[in-house]
C-alpha cells in the first residue's frame, strides 16, 4: 500500500476503497437496511417470545397486569390437568392419522400429474384449488356434505343399502372426518412439492433406465423414488410441523367435540386464554406445545441446511 | 428486466412445476397408461365434487336443498341465494378488509424482508453475524404458540380491533428473510462493483440491480404471502371483535350462525368467500403454483 499517493486523492483517508474501509463507512447504512424488519421482529416475535415464557411463572389475566409470582406453580398444573394430556392425544392421534395420508397421496398425485400430458393441467387444478380455500370455507362445505340427514355422503350411503353415518356426531368417526377433510383441503401443498420434485429428476437416468429395458414401476422403484428422499424427508417434517399446530378446521368444524375427542392442544390455550382467561396458566400449555414443536424444527433445520449453507 | 442477463437462481429450490415436464420420455399408449390416466382423471373428478356440491346447492331455491335423499340438480337454477347473502351480510366490508390488509402484508413482507436480506447479504456493519443467527432462530418460533403473549402485546399498544393488529404480526416472516438472503447472496457481485465505481449508493444498488435481478423469487415469495395472509384465521380471529374489522374468513365464521338451515345461503356464502383466491388461482396458476413450489421451506 502506497501511503504517499493519499493526499492526491479527494476525502480519501484510505488509499484504495478497501473492505475494511467500506466496514468503517457502513455501519449505520448496513444497520438502516436492516432496522424495519428487526424491528417488527423483536416487537411482534422476540419479545412475545419471552413474555409468554415469564407469564408461565405467574397467575396473569387476559386484561393485562402480570399477576402474583406462582413460581412453578402453572407448570406443576399443566402435569397433573388430564384435559392438557387429551387434548396432547388428539393433537398427536391428528398428526398419525393424517401425516401418512398427505404424505403418500401427495406423491399419488404428483406421480399421475407428471405423466399425463394434455390432461396435466386439470390434475394440477384440481389437487391444489382446495389449497386456496381459507379454513371457513373449506369447513362450511365439508359440514354440509357430513350433514346427517340430508348430507351428500349420507344420501350415497343409504342409497346403497347403509345407514346413515354420525360423521361428526360420534366418538368413534368425528376424528377421522375432520382428518378427511383436511387431506383434500391441504395434500394440494405436498402434490405441489412433489410435481416439483419429480421435475428436477436428470432425464437421463430414465433414459439409461430404457436401455437397461427396465420396465415402467422398475423406473419408479429404482430411479424416481430414490431421487425423491430428500424432498420426501422435507414434506414429512414440515407437515408434521402443520399438523401438530393444528386448531382452524377442527374449531370451526366441531368446536373440539363431540365430548372433546377432536380438541386439539392450540384449542385448549385458546379456551383457557381467552374464554377463562386465564393468560399465565395459557401459556404455560402452549409452552409445552412450543418445546414439541421446535424438536421437530430443529430436526427439520438440519435438514435443510444439508442442501444450503447459512453463511 | 434490463439486457443483463439475470444470474440463475439456486436451481435445486426453484422448480417450475407449472410447466408442462418436457424432459420425460414419450411414452407408448399400453394398457397400464390407460388406466392410471383414467386412475388420474378420477382422482381429479373426486377432488372437485365438495366444491360442485357447494355450488349445486347454492344455485337450487332454498326449500330444495333439503330434498332426502340429496338430488344435485333443482327444478330450477336460481341465483337468489348469492343475492340474499350479499344483501344481509357484510361480505363486501370483509372483502375490503381482506383485500387491504392482505396487500398491505404482502407489500410490507416484501419491502422489509428483502431490505433486510439485502442488509444481512451485502452490508457490514456491527452485529450482523448475531443478528441474522437470531433472525433465523425466529424461524423455528411457530406464531400459533404465542398467540397469548401477542394478544397482551397488542392490547398495551393499544391496538385490538384495529388493522394494524392484523398487519403487522403477520410483517415478521423470518423464513423469507431467510429464503431471500440465500438467493441475494447467489448473485454475482460484478454488476453492483460496476455501479459503485460510479458512486451508486447502496439503497441504488438494492434498487436498480439486486431487485431486478430477484423478480422472480420476490414473485413467488409474494404470491406465497398472499395466499397465507388471506387464509390466516387465528391471528384476525382473537384480535377482531368489530365485524366491520373482520377478514373474509374471520367474518363468515362470525356469520354462519345466522344462516343456519338455510343451505343454499351457507354455501352462496362458503363460495363467494372462496371465489376471489380462486380467481386468482385460475388467472395465474402457473405462477402460484411456481411460487408455493418454490417458497414450500416456510413452515
Amino acid at each position: 500500500m502506497t501511503t504517499t499517493t493519499a493526499p492526491a486523492r479527494p476525502a480519501a483517508d484510505s488509499p484504495r476503497r478497501t473492505g475494511e474501509a467500506r466496514a468503517g463507512r457502513r455501519p449505520v447504512t448496513g444497520l438502516l437496511f436492516v432496522a424495519p424488519f428487526l424491528l417488527v421482529f423483536a416487537v411482534f416475535l422476540v419479545w412475545p417470545t419471552v413474555a409468554g415464557l415469564v407469564a408461565t411463572f405467574y397467575n396473569g389475566s387476559l386484561a393485562g397486569g402480570a399477576g402474583e409470582f406462582l413460581g412453578l406453580g402453572n407448570w406443576r398444573e399443566v402435569l397433573d390437568d388430564p384435559a392438557v394430556w387429551t387434548s396432547l392425544r388428539n393433537t398427536a392421534l391428528f398428526t398419525v392419522l393424517s401425516v401418512p395420508p398427505l404424505v403418500l397421496l401427495g406423491l399419488g398425485m404428483a406421480l399421475l400429474a407428471h405423466r399425463s400430458r394434455r390432461l396435466g393441467w386439470f390434475l394440477r387444478f384440481s389437487f391444489f384449488a382446495p389449497f386456496v380455500l381459507p379454513a371457513t370455507v373449506v369447513s362450511l362445505i365439508w359440514v354440509w356434505l357430513y350433514q346427517p340427514d340430508l348430507g351428500l355422503l349420507n344420501g350415497y350411503v343409504t342409497q346403497l343399502g347403509g345407514s346413515a353415518v354420525p360423521w361428526l356426531s360420534s366418538t368413534d368417526l368425528a376424528m377421522v372426518s375432520v382428518v378427511v377433510t383436511t387431506v383434500w383441503w391441504t395434500v394440494g401443498f405436498n402434490f405441489l412439492l412433489y410435481l416439483a420434485a419429480l421435475q428436477q429428476i436428470p432425464k437421463e437416468l430414465y433414459e439409461a433406465a430404457e436401455l437397461d429395458a427396465a420396465t415402467p414401476f422398475q423406473q419408479l422403484r429404482h430411479v424416481t423414488l430414490p431421487q425423491l428422499r430428500a424432498t420426501t424427508g422435507l414434506i414429512v417434517v414440515l407437515q408434521l410441523l402443520s399438523s401438530l399446530r393444528v386448531f382452524d378446521q377442527i374449531y370451526l368444524m366441531t368446536i373440539g367435540g363431540p365430548n372433546f375427542v377432536t380438541r386439539p392442544i392450540l384449542q385448549y390455550v385458546y379456551e383457557q386464554g381467552f374464554t377463562s382467561f386465564r393468560t399465565g396458566y395459557a401459556s404455560a400449555v402452549s409452552y409445552v406445545l412450543f418445546a414439541i414443536i421446535l424438536i421437530v424444527a430443529v430436526f427439520q433445520l438440519r435438514l435443510t441446511n444439508r442442501g444450503q449453507k447459512v453463511s | 428486466m434490463s439486457t443483463v442477463a439475470p444470474p440463475r437462481p439456486p436451481s435445486a429450490r426453484n422448480p417450475r412445476p407449472g410447466r408442462e415436464a418436457p424432459d420425460r420420455p414419450r411414452r407408448r399408449l399400453s394398457a397400464g397408461g390407460a388406466v392410471l390416466s383414467t386412475l388420474g382423471l378420477l382422482l381429479a373428478l373426486v377432488w372437485l365434487v365438495p366444491v360442485l356440491w357447494a355450488l349445486a346447492t347454492s344455485l337450487k331455491p332454498e326449500a330444495e336443498t333439503t330434498s332426502v335423499p340429496p338430488q344435485w340438480f333443482g327444478s330450477e337454477v336460481t341465483t337468489g341465494a348469492y343475492r340474499a347473502v350479499v344483501e344481509n351480510s357484510q361480505l363486501l366490508r370483509w372483502f375490503v378488509n381482506s383485500t387491504l390488509t392482505t396487500l398491505a402484508v404482502t407489500a410490507g413482507v416484501l419491502l422489509l424482508c428483502s431490505l433486510a436480506a439485502f442488509g444481512f447479504s451485502r452490508m457490514d456493519f456491527r452485529g450482523r453475524r448475531w443478528l441474522y443467527a437470531l433472525v433465523v432462530a425466529g424461524i423455528l418460533v411457530p406464531p400459533q404458540v404465542l398467540i397469548i403473549p401477542l394478544f397482551r402485546q397488542l392490547g398495551s399498544l393499544g391496538l385490538i380491533d384495529t388493522y394494524w393488529a392484523v398487519i403487522l404480526p403477520q410483517l415478521v416472516a423470518p423464513a423469507i428473510v431467510f429464503i431471500l438472503k440465500n438467493f441475494f447472496d447467489a448473485i454475482p457481485r460484478e454488476y453492483e462493483e460496476a455501479a459503485e465505481v460510479d458512486g451508486a449508493s447502496p439503497f441504488r444498488v438494492y434498487w436498480n440491480i439486486v431487485v431486478p435481478m430477484s423478480l422472480p423469487v420476490l414473485t413467488a415469495v409474494g404470491i406465497f404471502t398472499f395466499i397465507t395472509t388471506w387464509n390466516n384465521f387465528l391471528l384476525p380471529f382473537i384480535v377482531t371483535t368489530d365485524p366491520d374489522l373482520m377478514t373474509l374468513p374471520v367474518g363468515l365464521a362470525a356469520a354462519q350462525g345466522s344462516f343456519q338451515l338455510l343451505y343454499a345461503q351457507v354455501m352462496a356464502l362458503a363460495l363467494l368467500a372462496g371465489l376471489p383466491l380462486l380467481i386468482v388461482y385460475v388467472l395465474f396458476q402457473r405462477q402460484v403454483i411456481r411460487g408455493v413450489g418454490s417458497a414450500g421451506i416456510k413452515g
